[in-house]
C-alpha cells in the first residue's frame, strides 16, 4: 500500500514536470517564433492598424492591400521581376556549385595523387580566411573584366567551388566503402567512370545540401547586390526591398507584405529540405 | 589506321593515371582559388600601401594608410571599439543559449522537432534584409516591444535605436536570436557522447548538475571551441545589421568595422585605405583566433589524449 502511494506521487511529480517543460517549452518556441508571426500578420492589416494594434497577431480589419500595392515594386519594375532576378542568381548559382563542389571532393577523397594533401590544406585555410579581405580586389577585378553592373559576379565564383561545400561532400565520399570503386577499377572504369556512374548516384543527398545551403545564402546575399548592381531592372529581391523601404517609408504594410514573401523561398526550403539543413550545419561542426 | 587508334587510347590511359586525374578533377578549385582568392588576397595587400581610386593607377604611398588609421582616422578606433564589443558581448551569450537550449532538446520527446523546428528557423532568416527592416520597426519607439513592456507595466518610452545606450544592443539582440545554427552543432555533439559515460556516473552517485560539469561539458569542449571561432570570425566581419538597420547611428555607436570600411572604400573611393583596414582585421581576426588556440590546450579535452 505504502509503496503504491509512493510510485503512484513519483509519477505524478514526474507527469507535473513533463507539462511544465512542455508549457515552457511551447512559450519559448512561441517567443521565438513571435518576429516572423508578427511580420505575417502586420502585413495582412491596414497601416492605420500595424502599430495601433501591434500586439494583436489576429488582424482585426483583415486586407490584401499591401500585396496588391507592394507588387508593384518601384521605378517601373515589379517584384515580379525582383523575383525572376533572385531566381536566376540563386538557382544558377546553386548548380555550378553542386557540380564544381562534388567534382573537386571527389578528386580531393578518393584519387591519391601527388600534391593532393597541400591542395587539401589551402581548401581548409580558404575556409577559414574572412571574406572582407578579398571584397576591395575582387570589385576591382571584376571592374576590371566588366562585370560591374552584370551578375557575373554574383553568380560566376559559384563554379569554381567552395571549401566548405567540398568538405561536405568529401565527408560524404568517405562513407562510401572504397571496395566500390576499386572493383569498379579493376573491370576497366576509369576515374571519371567511377565519379560518374558509382559515386555521384550515391552522394545525390550531400548535393542536394550544399544546392539548397547555396541557393538560400545567393537569395539572402545582400552585399553582392549592393556592390554590383546599379540599375533598377536587374535587382534581386534582397536588394529591392532595401530600395522600396527607402521609397516608400510610410507604407509600412507594403514593405512588411514584400518582406513576408521575400522569406517564402526560405520557408519552402525549410520544409522540403529540413534533413539536409540539419545535416549540413552538423558537418560544419566537424570541420574543427 | 592503327596509329590512330592508339593515339586516343594512349590519351584516355594518360587522363586516367592518378596524378593527372586528380589535377583534372580538382581544376575548379585550383582556377578558382587562384583568381578568387589568392590573386585577390595578394593584390589587397599591395594596395594596403597605395592611394586607389579605382579611375587612375594605384599611388605608393608606404604606410600613409596605416598612419592615417592609427592617428588620424578617429571613426577608425570608434568603428573597431564598437565591432569589438559586439564580438565579445554577442558571442558569449549566443553560444551559452545555444547550449542550454541544446541540453534542454537532447532529452528526446515527441515534440522536440517542432521546439528544435522553431529555435532554428530564425537562424535562417535572420541575416535576411526582411528581418532587418522588420527588426527596425519592432523597436522602433512605438513597436512592438515598447507596447508589450507597457503591457507589463514597464518604461515603454526607450528608444532602442536612437539611444545610444541600447542602440548596439538592440542589434546585439538580433544576433542572438539566431543561435540555431550553433545550437544544431551543440546538439549532434550532444547525441555523439556515449549513453555509457552517464550510466556509469549514475551507478557511481552523480546528480544531473554533477554529469553537466564533468561529462558532458568537457566532451562538449572542442565543439565549443571551433562554435566559438566561428563565431567570432563572424562578427567581426558584420556588415548588414548596422548598414540596414541603425547606418552606424546614434553617434556612431553601432559603426561597425565593416561598414566603415565599406564607407571609406565604396562612398569615398579610397580603396587602398579600406584594404589597409581590411588586412589590420585579418590580423586582429588571426591574432583572436591563435589566442583561443593557444588557450585551447588549457580547457579543450580530446578524446584521445586520456587514452
Amino acid at each position: 500500500m505504502a509503496i503504491n502511494n509512493i510510485a503512484h506521487s513519483v509519477s505524478a511529480q514526474k507527469r507535473i514536470s513533463t507539462v511544465v517543460y512542455h508549457v515552457l517549452m511551447v512559450l519559448a518556441s512561441f517567443a521565438m517564433l513571435y518576429p516572423v508571426l508578427w511580420l505575417i500578420a502586420s502585413s495582412f492589416k491596414p497601416n492605420g492598424d500595424i502599430f495601433s494594434t501591434a500586439t494583436s497577431l489576429i488582424p482585426q480589419n483583415f486586407t490584401l492591400e499591401h500585396y496588391l500595392t507592394g507588387w508593384k515594386g518601384f521605378g517601373g519594375y515589379s517584384f515580379g521581376n525582383f523575383f525572376t532576378n533572385s531566381l536566376f542568381v540563386a538557382i544558377l548559382s546553386s548548380v555550378g556549385m553542386v557540380f564544381s563542389s562534388a567534382v573537386v571532393a571527389f578528386g580531393l577523397a578518393r584519387v591519391k595523387f601527388k600534391g593532393r594533401n597541400f591542395w587539401f590544406v589551402l581548401m581548409i585555410i580558404t575556409m577559414m580566411l574572412p571574406g572582407q579581405v578579398m571584397m576591395i580586389p575582387r570589385f576591382v577585378l571584376y571592374n576590371a573584366m566588366g562585370w560591374v553592373g552584370t551578375y557575373a559576379p554574383m553568380i560566376v565564383p559559384n563554379f569554381f567551388a567552395s571549401g566548405f561545400n567540398i568538405f561536405l561532400i568529401m565527408q560524404f565520399i568517405r562513407g562510401i566503402p572504397r571496395d566500390m570503386d576499386e572493383a569498379a577499377k579493376i573491370d576497366g572504369c576509369s576515374w571519371y567512370g567511377v565519379f560518374a556512374r558509382i559515386i555521384l548516384p550515391m552522394i545525390v543527398p550531400s548535393l542536394v545540401t550544399v544546392g539548397v545551403l547555396t541557393f538560400m545564402a545567393s537569395w539572402e546575399d545582400f552585399m553582392g547586390a549592393l556592390l554590383y548592381l546599379n540599375k533598377p531592372a536587374m535587382y534581386t529581391v534582397a536588394y529591392a526591398l532595401k530600395m522600396f523601404n527607402d521609397s516608400s517609408m510610410s507604407d509600412y504594410g507594403a514593405t512588411f507584405a514584400m518582406s513576408a514573401l521575400s522569406l517564402v523561398p526560405i520557408m519552402i526550403i525549410f520544409f522540403f529540405f529540413q534533413k539536409n539543413l540539419v545535416e549540413g550545419i552538423s558537418i560544419q561542426g566537424l570541420k574543427g | 589506321m592503327k596509329k590512330n587508334a592508339a593515339a586516343p587510347r594512349k590519351l584516355s590511359t594518360l587522363l586516367d593515371r592518378d596524378n593527372v586525374a586528380g589535377y583534372v578533377f580538382i581544376l575548379p578549385f585550383i582556377i578558382g582559388v587562384i583568381a578568387f582568392t589568392a590573386i585577390p588576397f595578394f593584390t589587397s595587400l599591395y594596395l594596403a600601401f597605395t592611394e586607389y581610386n579605382v579611375l587612375s593607377d594605384p599611388k605608393w604611398v608606404g604606410l600613409a594608410n596605416f598612419k592615417e588609421m592609427f592617428f588620424e582616422d578617429d571613426l577608425f578606433w570608434t568603428s573597431f571599439w564598437v565591432t569589438f564589443k559586439f564580438a565579445f558581448i554577442q558571442v558569449p551569450i549566443k553560444l551559452t543559449v545555444a547550449l542550454l537550449v541544446a541540453m534542454v532538446l537532447a532529452k528526446a520527446t515527441k515534440a522536440t522537432s517542432f521546439y528544435r523546428a522553431a529555435f532554428y528557423i530564425p537562424s535562417l532568416m535572420g541575416g535576411s534584409v526582411a528581418i532587418a527592416l522588420l527588426w527596425k520597426q519592432l523597436f522602433s519607439p512605438r513597436g512592438v516591444v515598447n507596447q508589450v513592456l507597457g503591457f507589463l507595466g514597464l518604461p515603454d518610452d526607450t528608444a532602442w535605436l536612437g539611444n545610444p545606450k541600447t542602440a548596439l544592443g538592440t542589434l546585439i539582440a538580433l544576433g542572438v536570436w539566431q543561435f540555431g545554427s550553433s545550437m544544431l552543432i551543440f546538439l549532434a555533439a550532444i547525441k555523439n557522447i556515449p549513453q555509457s559515460y552517464h550510466e556509469a556516473a549514475i551507478v557511481d552517485g552523480a546528480g544531473p548538475v554533477k554529469r553537466f560539469f564533468s561529462i558532458t561539458l568537457p566532451m562538449l569542449t572542442p565543439i565549443i571551441f571551433f562554435n566559438l571561432i566561428n563565431q567570432v570570425i563572424g562578427a567581426f566581419q558584420a556588415f548588414n545589421s548596422s548598414y540596414l538597420i541603425t547606418q552606424g547611428k546614434p553617434l556612431n555607436t553601432t559603426l561597425y568595422y565593416g561598414v566603415h570600411l565599406y564607407n571609406k572604400a565604396f562612398d569615398q573611393f579610397k580603396m587602398g585605405y579600406g584594404c589597409a583596414m581590411a588586412w589590420f582585421m585579418l590580423l586582429v581576426i588571426a591574432f583572436f583566433t591563435a589566442l583561443i588556440f593557444r588557450s585551447s590546450s588549457a580547457w579543450v579535452y580530446y578524446e584521445s589524449e586520456g587514452k
